[in-house]
């Protein structure tokens, strides 16, 4: 018996097998900190959990050897948290994480160049991903280089200006098993070095050539792709209707194109686009130049299987909306954003004949008026997602129908609306509603939002900017109701007071805080909701005048997950931002307007904050600080914005919205 | 006669500027054989005479084969120096020829148009130059018509032939505007224009030939090395060395003035008189070589150097073309190479086309495959590695200078590449792969990285100021990580060693 005790006292997870603490770990890995202290329970957890984690996104480059050491399993390496990775970091990568890594972005990273990724592309031989966008100095000799990983499967060269059809033409023969591709914003190749990638890479599914100077010469080639499901071809003006003349293709396997912002596509061009694409799901023809016509939707009649189209910035004719809609009656997805030629008879036409509507964007159609949305309310009971900012011609009554007709509404803009506490007393009967955005609604008050409180449980992301009517009554509520809030924006609430804040804190999941313009707020509202909302990543605490030094301490102290403030206009002085720097994931700092700040404390807080990104300061600074040392910081990765306004005295919100609607056409 | 015939039609075919349709030289012969066509043309200008303007260009064509006709009997004479028969075919031409000029001029008298005096003028000079001897009547006309030359055109203008005198009339031919619809009804305004046609005024239209040639010769240029002219088939002119390199082509032949256009000269003859101010004086003359005239002896040209093959003293004499041939010819060979491509800095030129012609193309062979295969057009070379498995396309070597670690570790890791003429680029993955896997790095279990990274590659690499930075206060100054920085910074001497190893490689 004592024996038994003692095996027990010694070992006592034996029991435990590791495919069962494997388990446990993949339940637990969605917070990090119950990771971290799963890890630091004893020095077998310690390993099981170093042997169990394959993905890894180090917060600076410095730290690679160390963590890669201890979790040799990585096979997802992300980067972007750091801004220098030198070729030695790369060689690092390549040497611990070897055969194992799969998966590596370099998107946000500068600092290497072709020698580090010549050693990772050999070391790696299993890598499949890699992500070098924004390296705008890579060159195609680079590029060759990374031909070299032979078993690349997804690639991104975003912004990869200075590469030409030569580069591309390398790695297009070098990684023969591409399967996605991102070309966009390489402004230097063109059809040669797409249709060579096209040609040599037959296994491509996803193919981004937006931004690039090609034609309609290369989509030949591109259509014969066997795999080919999604063709980005934003910003394309080099594609129109003549290169596209004599395009005949059968890519069936196409199920998402987006020919937004090519200006020279008309429905002609179009139509030969689509010929073959019997089976195209989603279509993006936002931003283009020819009029929604019953003309141009005639081209939609080979993609009757279409699920979603977007048609953001176009000018469209009811009786285009009115062939869509039949043409396409399976539409799931509709976006007329910012449409404004968009009436009610067109709209109602379309959603008419659309029973399966689950999102649409009518963001910014002035002429709509209560019969759209009546007609929407009534013939789409399946929607999750209205986006309905600044249609303000919609009378208040109309809101009441969405609650009662829409239930399953999920995703919910009514930002510069006329909506009333009634209305949202009829939206809260929405159980599953996750995102409402209320910003710039004047007639909504705490009555309306205790509503909210009461019936959307499931509220992740509130956005009351200037909705002034609402006080810490208002707030309290959604802060009972909606312990899953995630994001919440009170920004320029005027009569919000720290009472809100510390019923706020009871929201733990809350990563996003914005109180811009909120003169009532203390750094002791600050301080509560620091402490209880341990995900906080961004705060915004810009012209709160009342915060000062000690809630920023606070903040220093117990949220270690911060990653982006703004307090420009407040009472802060350099002691706190130096606190500051306490927090190791801190990316984004903005300082401006606050005074008492002196350059040696800004110095000493930048210097501080290792893993700084941004840095928005006031102008004046630029020469008060040392040259050097804004080089040293520019060097390790830090960019720097030098703002010089002047802090200007809040208007009445009334007057405001009578100024926007002013300079509104 | 037959002989006759088929001598004249070689002359003339192999000789003749390539401006004319050889459909012309039937007509030609036709003409020269049995003068149907003349007859033709002379009922057809009539015929034109009281038609519009639409059909004259017809007639102009029918001019134009007897003009050709002309041509070839000329040539016909020099070839056969004095053969009496052909001479007295030739005479008998001519004087059918006067029969009908006479004629005309019975029916240009019979009309009397406000401008009748000129166009007798012109009808007995015509009638003049026919009946004078051949020889000197070509001598004559290829001299007043100063052909290309400054110093012909000086004499011309000093000497007064029977042209000059009148060069309101002689200098600008009507006839020549026949294809402008403008020129040509103000000819009909003044004086009935068909009858200009006939008493053609030579001296413009050797200068219109010149005109032409200029243009095409360009292209040409030396390449008339087969031409076989036999040995005084042709005049040979040789100007002088200043002449050949004088900037000006184009010389008033009132004042001297030169110029380099036409177009400049004919705008600056306005200041010499009204009579150049008429719209068919300052209009362009026109390509299209001029019917019923030209009576002209082929010219070839010598080039002043003597000992140079196309001097004229030399043995294997080739003639140049054109004048354009001799200012290339001479700029190419006898002169310094003054123009610098402004690409490559080394091609060196004379001839400033030469020059333009060359940048056009110059570095454009740079689109390379790994092959070793280059092209001139991208395009090509994408073609050729979509064709072929395995090629890729190779990234110029001065590229890849820049990040010139890359080229270093590439030569390190490949010294076993086969490819050659191709350094630098990447091929052979294979061996690359094996190589790589083979270093102690990875094989032995333990972790040493730093060993496969030399600080030798490191330094090379654009580091730019690392080694500067201060350690960031949230490091742990763990010592292996410490160490780790010591063999970055190239502190390990064992390191060092590997490391010049490496880049011996």
């Amino acid at each position: 018996m004592k024996k038994v005790k003692q095996i027990r006292v010694l070992k006592p997870f034996d029991l435990l097998s590791e495919e069962l603490v494997f388990i446990i770990l993949d339940l637990i890995s969605p917070n990090p900190s119950d990771l971290k202290s799963f890890s630091l329970t004893c020095k077998s957890f310690y390993q099981l959990e170093s042997k169990h984690r394959r993905s890894l996104k180090p917060l600076r480059s410095d730290y690679l050897p160390r963590i890669l050491t201890r979790y040799r399993n990585t096979t997802d390496l992300d980067l972007t948290f750091c801004p220098r990775v030198t070729d030695y970091a790369l060689s690092v990568v390549g040497c611990l994480s070897g055969p194992t890594l799969r998966s590596l972005d370099l998107s946000r990273s500068g600092s290497f160049s072709a020698a580090g990724l010549l050693r990772l592309a050999l070391k790696c031989v299993n890598l499949v991903e890699i992500d070098l966008s924004n390296a705008t100095e890579m060159r195609d000799a680079d590029a060759a280089v990374v031909a070299e990983a032979r078993s690349l499967e997804r690639l991104k060269l975003g912004r990869c200006k200075m590469l030409t059809d030569m580069g591309i033409g390398c790695i297009a023969v070098g990684c023969k098993k591409l399967n996605t591709v991102s070309l966009k914003w390489c402004v230097g190749v063109g059809d040669l070095g797409v249709g060579l990638l096209a040609v040599k890479c037959k296994d491509i599914r996803t193919l981004d050539l937006s931004y690039l100077p090609i034609t309609g010469k290369c989509l030949h080639d591109i259509l014969k792709l066997q795999h080919l499901e999604e063709l980005l071809l934003e910003g394309c003006f080099g594609v129109d209707d003549d290169s596209l003349k004599s395009l005949r293709h059968d890519c069936k396997s196409l199920k998402k194109l987006d020919a937004s912002s090519c200006q020279n596509l008309t429905h002609r061009g179009l139509t030969s686009l689509l010929s073959g694409a019997g089976y195209l799901q989603r279509l993006d023809l936002s931003h283009c130049s020819s009029v929604i016509s019953l003309d141009f939707a005639s081209s939609l009649k080979k993609v009757s299987a279409l699920q979603s189209i977007r048609l953001d910035g176009c000018s469209v004719t009811p009786d285009g909306l009115k062939a869509i809609g039949t043409l396409c009656n399976s539409l799931k997805e509709v976006s007329l954003s910012k449409c404004v030629s968009v009436t009610d008879e067109g709209l109602s036409s379309l959603v008419m004949k659309l029973k399966d509507l689950r999102k649409l964007d009518i963001t910014c159609c002035r002429k709509l008026s209560r019969v759209s949305i009546t007609q929407i309310a009534n013939s789409c009971p399946l929607l999750v997602s209205l986006k309905m900012e600044s249609c303000s011609l919609v009378s208040r009554e109309a809101f009441w129908l969405i609650g009662q007709k829409c239930r399953l509404l999920e995703e919910l803009d009514l930002t510069d609306n006329e909506i009333d506490d009634e209305g949202l007393k009829s939206i809260s009967s929405c159980l599953s509603l996750s995102s409402l955005k209320l910003g710039i609604c004047l007639n909504i008050t705490d009555k309306g939002l205790s509503y909210i409180g009461m019936g959307c449980s499931n509220l992740r992301e509130l956005d009351l900017y200037r909705s002034v009517g609402i006080t810490d009554v208002g707030i309290s509520t959604i802060a009972q109701g909606c312990i899953h809030l995630e994001t919440i924006n009170i920004s320029y609430c005027q009569d919000i007071t720290d009472k809100s804040l510390v019923s706020l804190s009871k929201c733990s999941l809350l990563q996003t805080f914005e109180s811009r313009g909120c003169p009532n707020i203390t750094s002791q509202g600050l301080a509560a909701i620091a402490v209880r909302c341990k995900r906080l990543a961004k705060v915004d605490l810009k012209k709160c005048p009342s915060i000062n030094d000690a809630g920023l301490l606070a903040l220093a102290h117990f949220s270690q997950n911060l990653k982006q403030i703004n307090v420009s206009d407040t009472a802060v002085t350099e002691v706190g931002l130096l606190s500051l720097a306490n927090i190791g994931c801190l990316q984004n700092i903005a300082v401006v307007n606050s005074s008492g700040l002196r350059p040696s404390g800004v110095a000493a807080a930048l210097l501080g904050c290792g893993g700084l990104r941004k840095a928005k300061l006031h102008a004046s600074l630029r020469s008060l600080l040392p040259l050097s040392l804004i080089h040293h910081l520019e060097a390790r990765g830090c960019a720097f914005l030098w703002k010089d306004n002047t802090l200007q005295a809040e208007l009445d919100p009334k007057y405001w919205k009578q100024q926007l609607e002013e300079m509104a056409p | 006669m037959e002989t006759e015939d088929d001598l004249c039609h070689n002359n003339w075919g192999s000789s003749s500027s390539k401006s004319r349709e050889p459909g012309s030289s039937d007509g030609g012969n036709q003409t020269f054989a049995g003068f149907t066509s003349q007859q033709k043309w002379e009922d057809a200008s009539i015929l034109d005479y009281e038609m519009g303007v639409e059909p004259t260009l017809q007639v102009f064509d029918e001019m134009k084969a007897s003009g050709q006709a002309n041509v070839d009997f000329l040539q016909g004479v020099r070839a056969q120096a004095w053969d009496p028969r052909t001479m007295l075919s030739n005479l008998s031409f001519m004087e059918q020829k006067i029969h009908q000029l006479q004629d005309l001029v019975h029916l240009l008298v019979g009309r009397g148009g406000q401008l009748q005096g000129r166009q007798d003028e012109l009808a007995a000079q015509q009638q003049q130059l026919i009946t004078t001897d051949l020889t000197s009547i070509i001598i004559q006309l290829i001299s007043t018509a100063g052909s290309l030359l400054p110093s012909v055109k000086h004499n011309m203008s000093t000497a007064p032939g029977p042209y000059t005198g009148q060069p309101g009339s002689a200098l600008f031919p009507y006839a020549r505007e026949a294809n402008n619809v403008a020129s040509q009804s103000q000819n009909n305004n003044n004086c009935g224009g068909q009858e200009f046609d006939l008493p053609k005024p030579v001296v413009v239209d050797e200068r219109e030939s010149h005109v032409v040639e200029e243009h095409e010769m360009k292209d040409e240029d030396d390449a008339e090395e087969g031409e076989n002219l036999p040995p005084g088939s042709y005049e040979i002119l040789q100007l002088e060395k200043e002449e050949i390199l004088a900037p000006h082509t184009h010389f008033c032949t009132i004042c001297g003035k030169g110029f380099k256009r036409d177009a400049n000269l004919r705008m600056h003859m306005r200041g010499h008189g009204d009579e150049y101010k008429t719209a068919a004086a300052l209009a362009k003359p026109n390509k299209e070589s001029v019917p019923g005239s030209e009576p002209m002896l082929i010219k070839r040209y010598s080039c002043p150097f003597l000992g140079c093959k196309r001097n004229k003293e030399h043995k294997k004499f080739q003639p140049l073309k054109t004048i354009l041939c001799v200012k290339n010819h001479y700029k190419r060979t006898h002169c310094d190479k003054s123009f610098t491509c402004s690409r490559c800095h080394t091609k060196k030129f004379s001839v400033i086309a030469d020059l333009k012609t060359h940048e056009k193309h110059c570095g454009k062979n740079k689109w390379l495959c790994s092959c070793g295969t280059t092209f001139s057009r991208k395009d090509k070379l994408f073609g050729h590695i979509a064709l072929f498995q395995g090629h890729t396309p190779a990234i110029p070597l001065e590229e890849t200078k820049t990040s010139a670690s890359t080229s270093a570790q590439r030569g390190s890791s490949e010294g076993g590449n086969t490819n050659q003429g191709m350094v630098g680029f990447n091929l052979g993955s294979a061996s690359n792969a094996n190589q790589e896997t083979a270093q102690p790095g990875m094989t032995d279990g333990k972790i040493s990285f730093e060993e496969p990274f030399s600080p030798m590659n490191f330094d090379t690499c654009n580091f730019g100021g690392f080694h500067e930075f201060p350690r960031l206060m949230f490091d742990d100054s763990e010592s292996s990580f410490q160490m780790l920085i010591a063999n970055a910074c190239g502190f390990s001497p064992r390191n060092v060693g590997e490391s010049v190893s490496d880049t011996s490689l």
